[in-house]
């Protein structure tokens, strides 16, 4: 019961946690702009999000997270951050003699685009805990 | 929380800008220095930036690795009257180009305002963050 209350939760909760690494990739990517040779990178946050919703349930019974007695039940696994396949390398749009692939009109605008997507999904994570704690009021 | 990791690249990015911003001030300070007797006028100098990988892959900060010397010939001007001069009336002054320094500083000025930029959109989605659920 209370699980079907909280799965929409750990969704958006999820999503939350990859917004967060996106926003750090692309904040590499601003601090990097000068550097000689650097290759941006970026998220497809697509994939990272179906990678992050099927990989749920228990942790495999070998790994013992918090398990410490027998009758310890197994942590979920919490953490939704992308492996190294989704993480992608950026392109060059206009080709530089220094081999650096950072457009920084495209970063800025990647940068503020995550940034918002970041505040909606924090406030669908208030809005839905807000409903939850009303219900659970009930008044 | 992994953000607070963007604190530690873009601080590294505006460390490093800033000290392209100082190499550029000392060549613009220095753009008319003459040489001493001993011939040996200022050279510009130039930061050259690497990156550094931080805890995870995905992000990774800047530095300045070193700070080379241009190897453009120094600039000699005829000024018999200047008391520096030389047998056949010549000076020798620094191989800086004010122009191209202009340009060093407004490209670094840039870079710093981006990276400032970044940290303060990070803390204000970190400030509500930490508001979830209120």
């Amino acid at each position: 019961m209370f699980a079907n209350m909280t799965n929409a939760l750990d969704f958006h909760a999820k999503a939350l946690v990859l917004r967060a690494d996106r926003q750090r990739v692309i904040a590499s990517n601003i601090a990097n702009a000068d550097t000689p040779g650097y290759v941006g990178r970026d998220v497809n946050f697509k994939d990272a999000m179906t990678a992050a919703t099927t990989r749920t349930g228990a942790l495999s019974p070998n790994d013992s997270t918090g398990v410490t007695h027998s009758n310890h039940m197994a942590l979920k696994a919490t953490t939704a951050s992308f492996g190294n396949s989704t993480l992608a390398y950026t392109s060059q749009t206009q080709p530089s003699m220094d081999g650096n692939s950072v457009d920084m009109d495209r970063e800025r605008a990647n940068f503020v685009d995550n940034s918002v997507r970041y505040e909606a999904t924090l406030r669908f994570i208030n809005g839905q805990s807000k409903t939850l704690l009303s219900a659970i009021q009930g008044q | 929380m992994s953000m607070f990791s963007i604190f530690g690249v873009s601080g590294s990015a505006v460390s490093a800008q800033s000290q392209r911003l100082n190499v550029v001030a000392s060549n613009l300070a220095n753009a008319d220095a003459v040489a001493g007797p001993d011939g040996q006028g200022y050279k510009a100098r130039q930061v050259v930036f690497q990156t550094v990988p931080m805890g995870s892959d995905a992000s990774s900060g800047v530095k300045v690795s070193s700070v080379r010397e241009s190897n453009e010939p120094l600039k000699r001007v005829h000024n018999p009257a200047h008391p520096s001069a030389d047998a056949e009336g010549y000076i020798t002054q620094s191989n800086v180009n004010p122009v191209e320094e202009m340009v060093n500083m407004i490209s670094a000025s840039r870079s710093y305002q981006n990276n400032v930029e970044v940290m303060n959109t990070a803390k204000t989605l970190l400030l509500k963050t930490l508001q979830m659920g209120q």
